[in-house]
């Protein structure tokens, strides 16, 4: 995912001389040739994640466009206040790019996962949130982010991911991608659990549930119309992240029922609101906290009785 | 004196071929970080710090916080290396199902006192340490060890402003100053000089040294008396010890291949378990 927003980036740079990318010192291996094609448009400030939003803030409130690039905690929690205040109050054009969201870095410690993330980040007024699930999402989130201007918050994971769609799915800001038709029940997955809810959808297909399965890399805005589709159409929603079951994606989701005044059901698949204190490498640690294939599918198959 | 450096020389190079070791079969990164201040925490644990008090979680031992979390893996040998905790536990570093991640877990083992990792978080978790001390009219010290590239923070300077107004004399802070941090060159990132002289102005009291002489680092960590907190600039080498790794950036990210680690290891010798 990281190459394929580097390059999206570089495409956009090229073609518009106000566009900055701003690194917390991040990027070793990755900026260099950005960095000499466009020595004018890259800056790395340092390992000073607040000051890069509050530096941000001023190049956007003097024409600039930037877009900021560090480890997700860092670039969200570390810098929260700036973040509110600088970019959102002020509804600037800035957008964060938060590399290793979720467990990506599990081995690394709690200080490098990413779970509470999405949900402050949702939190702020006139922020948007996005999720990829694969280096096409994450292309065309960079994209969407330019296009729509505002603060945006984009998630993603680091590099060689694999390419999820075949081809480039129709996308844009507060709508989803339809994976799987079906008519049992709905799965609404966002950012890199994609891979694990197309695997659950399989192993409930063997078991002869048909799954609606979702892509919904836009977190905020959401998808009003797939989310009421899914409780009127399907008999339950499960909605899975790599992000804590509090305030995240799944929260998202509930909070949209509420608003249309759905009463559906719906079951929350997540990191369960604790720090994550197994040592290990990301399949390691979901398979150890319920968030793989075969748990989830378990799950399921528990709640609809089967 | 001489009997003690070479026995703590000695120790370094121990504990060096043990990273080594753990970082290449584990393929983590930091070996550099690591490398760079050895040498200081050999010095810090074998010589400075009440290691018993610490042992046995004593309200009077010292605190010792690694700032820049990232270089743990020393730390994790080294604590091992003295029976905070045993070699099995050591040799689960970065693995499925370990006791110690990537960066120092408060409560993961013994002698972590503090949870880093996130840079920057250190020197004011120090600092509440040292101004406790002086609350509960306690003798022990505090010591951390902060990188150049961390300098960046701004938390480091509000650490630094607080430390001296509260006249925090028990507090020791060692910056290693391997001249690098995570995209280059700390002189090309963000200048950081006149280093001395700004946190002379923080009013520290600032000692220079070379921070791969033990003698130096002794000599600069003990007894220490001074009505300021210390700070103790190390100038240090990335990587220090593995010539052919030495002051290179690429060594923060990349873990040792087969070669490259049969390579390494010659430096040791036979005599170094
Ligand atoms: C708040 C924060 N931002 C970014 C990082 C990623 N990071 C880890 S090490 C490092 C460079 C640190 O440089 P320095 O403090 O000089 O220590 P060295 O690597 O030289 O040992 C960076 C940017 C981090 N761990 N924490």
């Amino acid at each position: 995912m990281r190459n394929s927003v580097v390059t999206s980036i570089k495409k956009i740079a090229l073609k518009d001389k106000n566009v900055m990318l701003l690194s917390a010192d991040m990027g070793f291996s990755v900026f260099e040739d950005f960095e000499k094609e466009l020595p004018k448009q890259f800056l790395n400030v340092g390992i000073s994640e607040a000051n890069m939003v509050g530096v941000s803030a001023g190049m956007a409130l003097s024409g600039k466009r930037c877009f900021l690039y560090t480890f997700a905690p860092f670039v969200s929690m570390r810098c929260f206040e700036q973040i509110r205040i600088d970019l959102c109050y002020q509804n600037l054009d800035v957008v964060l790019i938060g590399l290793g969201g979720g467990l990506t870095y599990a081995k690394e410690g709690s200080t490098h996962q990413s779970v509470e993330d999405i949900a402050i980040m949702r939190a702020i007024p006139n922020m948007k949130v996005f999720c990829p699930a694969d280096p096409i999402e994450a292309e065309i989130c960079i994209v969407e982010a330019y296009k729509k201007k505002g603060p945006t918050y984009i998630r993603i994971g680091k590099s060689g991911e694999p390419r999820l769609h075949d081809k480039k799915p129709k996308f844009s800001f507060g709508k989803s991608i339809h994976i799987f038709k079906g008519n049992d029940i709905s799965i609404f997955s966002t950012g890199n659990m994609l891979k694990t809810a197309m695997d659950t959808a399989k192993i409930l297909k063997d078991k002869g549930i048909s799954v609606n399965l979702i892509s919904m890399p836009s977190v905020k805005p959401i998808d009003y119309k797939a989310i009421s589709f899914a409780a009127s159409k399907t008999k339950c929603i499960f909605t899975i992240e790599e992000h804590s079951i509090v305030g995240g994606f799944g929260s998202a989701v509930l909070e949209a029922l509420s608003k249309l005044s759905i009463m559906a059901r719906i079951k929350c698949f997540g990191v369960n609101d604790c720090f994550v204190k197994y040592v290990g490498d990301q399949d390691f640690v979901r398979r150890k906290i319920g968030l793989d294939s075969d748990s989830i599918s378990n799950k399921i198959l528990k709640k609809l009785g089967i | 004196m001489k009997n003690k450096i070479n026995k703590l020389t000695f120790t370094s190079m121990e504990v060096r071929k043990k990273i080594l070791e753990l970082i290449t079969k584990s393929k983590s990164s930091h070996i550099g970080c690591a490398y760079s201040l050895v040498d200081i925490l050999i010095v810090l644990f074998y010589e400075i710090l009440n290691v018993n008090k610490i042992k046995s979680v004593s309200p009077d031992r010292d605190r010792f916080v690694l700032s820049k979390g990232h270089a743990c893996v020393a730390l994790y040998v080294i604590l091992s290396k003295l029976g905070f905790f045993n070699k099995k536990i050591l040799n689960t570093y970065y693995s499925n199902n370990g006791r110690l991640a990537g960066h120092p877990v408060f409560g993961s083992v013994p002698g972590i006192e503090a949870s880093t990792g996130s840079l920057g978080h250190g020197l004011s978790i120090a600092a509440g340490m040292a101004l406790s001390a002086k609350l509960d009219n306690k003798k022990y010290s505090v010591y951390t060890i902060i990188g150049d590239g961390e300098c960046d923070e701004g938390s480091i300077w509000e650490a630094a402003l607080f430390a001296t107004h509260h006249k925090l004399n028990n507090l020791t802070v060692i910056l290693d100053k391997n001249g690098f941090q995570g995209y280059g060159r700390t002189s090309d990132v963000l200048s950081l000089e006149p280093l001395r002289r700004k946190w002379e102005a923080f009013n520290w009291n600032v000692k220079e040294i070379d921070g791969h002489n033990i003698l130096q680092i002794y000599n600069s960590l003990a007894n220490i008396k001074s009505k300021k907190p210390l700070l103790i600039i190390a100038k240090t080498v990335h990587c220090k010890g593995i010539p052919f790794m030495e002051d290179s950036l690429m060594w923060h990210y990349r873990s040792p291949k087969e070669d490259e680690f049969k390579k390494a290891l010659c430096n040791f010798g036979d005599k170094i378990k």
